[in-house]
């Protein structure tokens, strides 16, 4: 839609009033469609729906909207259907007719495609009714229900703008920056400065030009949250950036969003076409003399690039090679400049904090740790998604309650928070609340916001070989103790989990690691050993169960474990030998298959393959496999 | 040689878009890794006189960052994501079987089969782990089962 300028903040108040008395079709129907949804199948549901929309001549009553992401991506495809909250899990097209005819004409909610627990257990009919919902409080994830991530239109009828109108008729910038600070809005990228501090070192920095940016580098893997919010709600970085401007002094900005992310792309590029197109970003916005311009710059494909000072030299079109901190980009940033990087979830908290005011935010948290923090809340638990909740919860409450506990069989023991640079806590911590100082002080960080339960199923010592490879591969080379340090360490591990380790490469691993932690360049470098030295403080048993009894307790490390076929129950059906990769597995003179340990793999594509109902397949740790050998099985 | 006037051609247009300053040289890659498929030594020769840096930087930043290929690729590429979610749902087995029925290694190329099996580091989508990539389509909860029927869609019988 083409729309005129808005000239002043009384064009934006009226078309804003304008857009919010437009008539509402009697029924709106969100489907959540950012990337999660569209991997599950949410664009042919929607697809689906708009067809039997059109068949039933619903058009004027009810409203299709194409949401960004609901946060429940477990159970996309999704919808939640307005009024009354009416929550639909895990759809398929098939379903679709169903659905309207109850629901979208008749008014009536269908029991058989609600969400339930599990099978036999009551129906939960609306969202509010998620059980994963109760202890979120959702300021940010709540809008992606309703907002259309594609128009300006929605989100101004949403309040958009409210903020910026604000800041831009009346207060000075000084007491803008007053305002966040006093809310006690810290830094969401995981280092938690505090970002009206941030803003009045690059405010009282002399210099001509000043620069903002927004990091959305997310290279954590494992945690999504930026990207849920680029795709689902780009306008309200777009002008948490403009008032951020406004405060600081500067002209220009950056939106740094990594290759990864197409869909994020595309949408914020779009939102900064027609943004521009209405004058809310360019020369002299809504008529206060005050300008401001944004640029969308995509990352190429580093995990270093999210390191402030890497990501700016990024920027600059060069390799994303970290520097020496101080002087702070605030100080010294992007072309020499004073330059102000904060996290997406940072800006997107700042339109926030002006519209409801820095008490309604700093009511909500703990001491030192204001308002909401959003997690990516993934891995073996029952419910896994996007998660926002209060400053304070506890890790247990955020895995049991949220999580809603672990998957049926198994047992949690532990939680891995802030990524490759964060550690494993163990059970015994869930009582610690989240916020940065406490995390800190455990031996983890809170990071941008991963969270990966871990349960009795999965090696820690895998799992911290796994980000060691990581952080050998995405080193960026420059400084020995990192490259070096990474690819020592990585080694170790490997010497551990195939079953070679002997003590002394404890030691080694926490004297490698603390030098690293000493002497790294960059911080991604002296944090790069963290998961290795927190599984060395909580969960040494079991390193030492991998050195001392040659034994993984998950029976993940391949080294230590072999596999056999116990003949009592073989039906020698030989489904086993079909799946083996390595023709490790060859029929024997008896007639029953059997493995040789020698070609074998232990990739365990024949346990897979082995009939559930006979079983015949196990897993051995090395000292059951020993045992087995002795008595003469062989 | 037409083909290489072709590519100059290409190379230029792309060129003509962004203005000399040495900021703009990644995103010269990208339009250039997007439109012809990888980064051929010309477009390295090419950038540096037009952004004024030496070769060996062109080449520095098309090798540091993985989103640039100095080689063709292939028309279908498997990409399994590696990231944390998936590696404790199986990611490491569900590459090892795609590289097993492909017969490529990861990070490899297949010629003949016109396939490549790559890995990614995290592609967001940690809820739906472990997650494949399928010639652009992304496929969630990928178990080690469906591999074989995913293989055989892309690559036939061949």
């Amino acid at each position: 839609m083409n729309r005129a300028r808005i000239r002043t903040v009384g064009e934006l108040r009226s078309l804003r009033a304008d857009l919010q008395a437009v008539p509402k079709p009697e029924r709106l129907v969100s489907v959540s469609t950012a990337s999660c949804g569209r991997a599950s199948g949410a664009l042919a549901v929607a697809e689906a729906l708009a067809g039997e929309i059109r068949r039933r001549g619903l058009e004027k009553s009810v409203e299709l909207r194409l949401t960004g992401c609901h946060g429940l991506c477990q159970l996309e495809p999704d919808l939640v259907i307005f009024p009354g909250k009416i929550f639909y899990p895990n759809l398929s097209p098939e379903k679709v007719p169903l659905l309207v005819e109850e629901t979208l004409i008749h008014g009536r909610m269908v029991p058989e495609l609600a969400f339930r627990e599990s099978a036999g257990r009551k129906v939960l009919p609306t969202l509010n009714d998620l059980p994963f919902l109760k202890k979120q409080l959702r300021w940010l994830l709540d809008r992606h229900l309703t907002l259309d991530p594609d128009s300006l239109e929605s989100y101004l009828e949403h309040g958009g703008f409210l903020a910026l109108e604000k800041v831009l008729s009346g207060p000075s910038p000084e007491e803008v920056i007053n305002l966040v600070l006093s809310s006690g809005l810290r830094g969401r990228g995981g280092a938690g400065f505090p970002t009206g501090l941030k803003w009045r070192l690059a405010r009282e920095a002399r210099s001509e030009e000043k620069y903002l940016i927004c990091n959305g580098d997310e290279g954590d893997p494992g945690a999504y949250m930026d990207r849920g919010l680029l795709e689902s709600n780009p306008f309200s970085i777009i002008e948490g950036m403009i008032i951020g401007g406004y405060a600081v002094g500067a002209a220009r900005g950056f939106i740094y969003i990594r290759q990864e992310y197409p869909l994020a792309i595309e949408r914020v590029k779009a939102s900064l076409e027609k943004t521009r197109a209405v004058g809310l970003l360019g020369d002299n916005i809504l008529g206060s003399g005050f300008s401001f311009d944004l640029e969308l710059v995509r990352g190429a494909g580093a995990f270093v690039s999210g390191e402030e000072t890497a990501l700016i030299a990024s920027i600059e079109g060069r390799r994303a090679f970290p520097r020496q901190r101080p002087p702070f980009p605030v100080v010294r940033g992007l072309w020499g400049r004073p330059t102000v990087i904060n996290n997406v979830e940072t800006w997107v908290n700042v339109p926030l904090i002006i519209q409801k005011g820095s008490g309604w935010f700093s009511g909500v948290g703990t001491a030192g740790s204001k308002g909401t923090k959003i997690f990516s809340l993934v891995g073996k638990v029952r419910s896994t998604g996007l998660v926002e909740v209060p400053f304070g919860l506890t890790l247990g409450e955020m895995i049991e309650e949220v999580g809603g506990g672990p998957e049926p069989g198994q047992k949690i023991k532990a939680v891995q928070t802030g990524g490759p640079s964060g550690g494993c806590l163990p059970a015994s911590l869930f009582n610690l609340p989240l916020d940065y100082e406490s995390l800190q002080a455990a031996g983890s960080i809170m990071g941008s916001g991963g969270m990966i339960v871990i349960d009795e199923a999965t090696c820690l010592v895998d799992l911290v070989l796994y980000f060691l490879r990581f952080a050998r591969d995405e080193s960026c080379g420059q400084c020995a103790p990192c490259r070096l340090g990474t690819a020592r360490l990585v080694r170790i591990l490997e010497k551990i989990t195939g079953g070679q380790g002997n003590p002394e490469d404890l030691d080694r691993l926490e004297k490698v690691s603390r030098t690293m932690q000493e002497a790294s360049l960059c911080g991604l470098g002296r944090t790069a050993a963290n998961p290795a030295l927190s599984v060395l403080r909580y969960f040494r048993a079991e390193l030492e169960k991998h050195v001392l009894d040659r034994e993984c307790p998950a029976g993940v490390c391949r080294g230590l474990v072999s596999y056999r076929i116990d003949k009592d129950r073989c039906t020698a059906c030989l489904l086993c030998l079909e799946s083996c990769p390595a023709e490790a597995i060859a029929v024997a003179e008896d007639g029953y298959p059997r493995i040789d340990q020698n070609l074998c793999t232990r990739c365990g594509a024949c346990l897979a393959a082995c009939p559930p109902g006979i079983s015949a397949l196990k897993k051995l740790n090395r000292k059951e496999a020993e045992s087995v050998e002795k008595s003469g099985e062989k | 040689m037409k083909s290489t006037n072709n590519l100059v051609e290409k190379l230029e247009t792309i060129l003509a878009t962004l203005p000399e300053e040495r900021r703009h040289l990644i995103l010269f890659l990208h339009r250039v890794q997007q439109e012809i498929g990888y980064v051929p030594e010309e477009a390295l020769s090419r950038a540096a006189d037009y952004f004024s840096v030496s070769p060996a930087e062109v080449y520095g930043l098309v090798t540091f960052y993985s989103a640039f290929r100095l080689k063709p690729g292939c028309r279908h590429q498997v990409t399994v994501c590696q990231g944390t979610a998936c590696h404790v749902r199986g990611a490491p087995e569900l590459t090892a079987e795609f590289s097993r029925l492909l017969g490529v290694r990861p990070g490899q190329d297949d010629p003949e089969r016109d396939v490549a099996l790559r890995t990614v580091n995290c592609l967001g989508c940690c809820a739906l782990a472990p997650v494949v990539v399928v010639d652009g389509e992304y496929q969630g909860q990928v178990q080690t089962d469906r591999v074989p029927e995913i293989v055989k869609k892309l690559i036939g019988n061949k």
